[in-house]
């Protein structure tokens, strides 16, 4: 895989405090009294069993529910942003169309998440260097991956919100999401990442969080 | 505003690739207006007075066909979810949607009417009046079926229910748009454009709040 | 190179000899793209000189009629265009019981080939005829009883070609036009019973006049070279269009190949 360095970057420093979070599904509360903060470049790692609540967790952070009791506070953000304009979203939902290319996929989420670095260098630091006239629907469940992280590149944005970066990966894949959060985190960002695959990430500044059984 | 385009070619560019969708709606819309001779005989002087409620008929058929498309893959692959993050806000992706679905379902219709012109045996007077009053309540259609699709898009059986919803919300155009096609005076078409500036006017702020309700 | 129509025919033991044999000797793709190369060139020239011929003596050979005038000679078109619209669609519903019964690869192709071309002489007829009308019925269109039934054929043509690009796997959608055509042509003779029953309900007499045998021979004979050359010009086309679906299908599979590269061939573009 080609690991061209991406030039230095400086994301805007933001900062996230939750504190006494709580959600639930139904008639069950996932958790409760959730504190937690980030501060620049450092990475918040969810680990938990299954139906803990870890997507949950991201989905709140990411707006789209609303926490059953507790604050979740941005820092350093203007007053009237949208939140949601900082973060990048990573899930099993790919968002791919199978009939775009490659690199009609990475400039129409260029041109709505925001400009950055060119497509060519994202899809080499994803290993998908040289297929960028393809149909992204040719592509395997793990390079569809691999485009979809493509996104984040091309678009720099603070906080990336990674569920299961991993999954549908091969080790090589392993390696390479741990090169692109390193890098993220180096430039000043901030991620909440929800696995339960160890990353291999050293030197990082890691938050663990462990989200327990259902109750 | 670059995102806003870029939404816009995207749609058009998915629906072009994916066997030219707008070519299989024109083809629904000739197929039903040439339906209606079978059923009420191919009596010229009958199916030139019934001409503009027939076109009107077939073209709101049609673009109920095409209600489906518009947010669900959107929201079954996740692309909404990503959309809601991108810079544009949710209104101006609805907005986007309004148009692109405009161009891609009213405009081949329309260009499609000099066929139904001249099944129906339409003069070029009578086809004129009718391409004007849709071309004037085809984006009141788009609108309401926006809408009804945003309110529709989470359901996994919403390709039904989305036309039940627009239907009736659609009679409206549906007399305007007859009464502006059989010509004489001109207020119909006046409210037909009424209408449609208010439905295009509302339907981002309206179907963005639809799909804030239906995402939890 | 041609795994994707390779995969078709290993689901079907394969007839070795007679007929069969032979059609699947000559209906390898492979073999297909050698032999059709060669022919499209003379047949090009055939269909020219033939086409050449047909117009001069509809132009110059062939009288005007007493009661249309000079507007007869559009029937030098029409009429071989109306012929190719039902010729096709009978070589499209074999195809479809090639795709099905015997899964040859190439009856795929040559059906996926034909809807358009099918839809197009139909498209030409109904063009025509209606070009017909104008000075003969005051109109351009009339729901005249064979008028109608060419244009709901013209339906069931797009119908085909909409449920074709409607599939990502071309294989897969082989099979199921080859479904949708069989079923089409079992309801073709209803459609046309039924819309001469509806036509004649409305209307006691059609336009057009029975001309039959009894044609003199100068219009019978612009009338036959006009409606070989028509068909020349159909297998040229289509034997055109198989060669170029052929290969259109071999640089789907490469691309495939070009987004899975095997483990020991990992060398991207």
């Amino acid at each position: 895989m080609p690991n061209a360095h991406p030039k230095p970057l400086q994301l805007p420093p933001i900062r996230l405090a939750a504190a006494g979070l709580a959600a639930r599904r139904g008639e069950r509360l996932l958790f409760s009294g959730l504190d937690f903060t980030l501060a620049p470049g450092q990475l918040l790692l969810i680990t938990g069993p299954n139906g803990a609540g870890k997507t949950t967790l991201l989905r709140l952070v990411a707006g789209a529910l609303t926490p059953e009791d507790g604050t979740l506070v941005w820092q350093g953000i203007d007053e009237d942003a949208r939140p949601q304009a900082l973060m990048h979203l990573l899930s099993h939902r790919t968002a791919i169309k199978p009939r775009l290319t490659l690199s009609e996929d990475l400039a129409f989420w260029q041109a709505v998440n925001g400009p950055g670095p060119d497509a060519f260098e994202a899809l080499d630091r994803v290993g998908l260097g040289g297929l960028d006239w393809l149909e992204a629907g040719l592509l395997s469940a793990g390079q569809q991956r691999r485009l979809a992280l493509a996104r984040l590149i091309v678009s720099p944005r603070p906080v990336w919100l990674l569920d299961e970066p991993t999954a549908a990966l091969d080790a090589e894949g392993d390696a390479m999401v741990a090169a692109l959060l390193a890098d993220h985190l180096g430039q000043g960002g901030l991620a909440l990442c929800a696995t339960h695959l160890p990353l291999a990430l050293e030197g990082a500044d890691i938050v663990r969080l462990r989200l327990g059984a259902p109750r | 505003m670059t995102g806003f385009f870029a939404l816009i070619a995207r749609e058009i560019r998915l629906s072009t690739r994916r066997g030219g969708e707008a070519l299989t709606l024109v083809m629904f819309f000739v197929m039903v207006t040439a339906l209606f001779p079978f059923a009420v005989g191919p009596d010229r002087e009958l199916l030139a007075r019934l001409a503009p409620g027939i076109v009107w008929t077939s073209a709101l058929l049609a673009m109920l066909l095409g209600l489906d498309r518009i947010f669900r893959d959107d929201h079954a692959d996740g692309s909404l979810a990503l959309l809601n993050h991108g810079q544009l806000p949710l209104e101006a992706v609805v907005g986007a949607k309004v148009i692109a679905h405009w161009l891609l379902t009213a405009l081949p219709l329309i260009v499609a009417t000099p066929v139904l012109a001249v099944l129906l045996g339409m003069d070029v007077e009578g086809w004129g009046r009718s391409a004007l009053s849709l071309l004037c309540g085809t984006p009141a259609l788009t609108g309401l079926g926006v809408l009804g699709a945003a309110t529709t898009a989470g359901l996994r059986r919403g390709g039904l229910v989305a036309p039940i919803l627009i239907l009736p919300l659609a009679v409206p155009v549906l007399i305007f748009g007859v009464a502006a096609a059989e010509g004489g005076i001109l207020a119909p078409t006046l409210f037909l454009l009424a209408i449609s500036l208010l439905t295009c006017a509302l339907s981002p702020f309206l179907g963005a709040l639809a799909l804030r309700a239906g995402d939890d | 190179m041609t795994a994707p129509l390779r995969d078709a025919r290993s689901a079907a033991p394969r007839p070795a000899t007679g007929f069969l044999g032979w059609l699947d000797r000559i209906g390898h793709p492979g073999r297909f793209l050698g032999w059709s190369g060669r022919l499209v060139l003379p047949l090009t020239v055939l269909t020219l000189l033939g086409l050449g011929l047909g117009l001069w003596l509809a132009f110059f050979g062939s009288p005007a009629d007493y009661q249309m005038g000079d507007t007869v000679r559009i029937m030098y078109v029409h009429v071989p265009s109306a012929w190719l619209s039902q010729f096709v669609y009978g070589g499209m519903a074999v195809a479809a019981l090639g795709t099905l019964v015997w899964r040859h690869p190439l009856a795929d192709v040559a059906a996926r080939t034909s809807a358009p071309l099918g839809a197009a002489f139909t498209a030409l007829a109904l063009y025509t005829g209606s070009l017909w009308g104008r000075p003969t019925w005051g109109t351009f269109w009339e729901w005249d009883g064979r008028m109608t039934s060419t244009l709901l054929m013209l339906f069931i043509y797009l119908g085909l070609i909409a449920l074709w690009r409607a599939f990502d796997d071309p294989l897969r959608a082989g099979r199921v036009v080859a479904v949708a055509t069989l079923i089409g042509a079992l309801n073709i003779p209803i459609v046309k019973f039924s819309v001469d029953w509806w036509s004649s309900l409305h209307q006691p007499a059609s336009v057009f006049v029975a001309g039959g045998p009894r044609m003199p021979g100068s219009i019978l004979a612009p009338l036959l070279v006009m409606t070989l050359s028509f068909t020349l010009l159909f297998v040229v086309l289509q034997i055109s269009g198989m060669r170029s679906e052929i290969l259109a299908r071999r640089a789907d599979g490469m691309a495939r190949r070009a987004a899975r590269p095997e483990p020991d061939a990992q060398a991207t573009p």
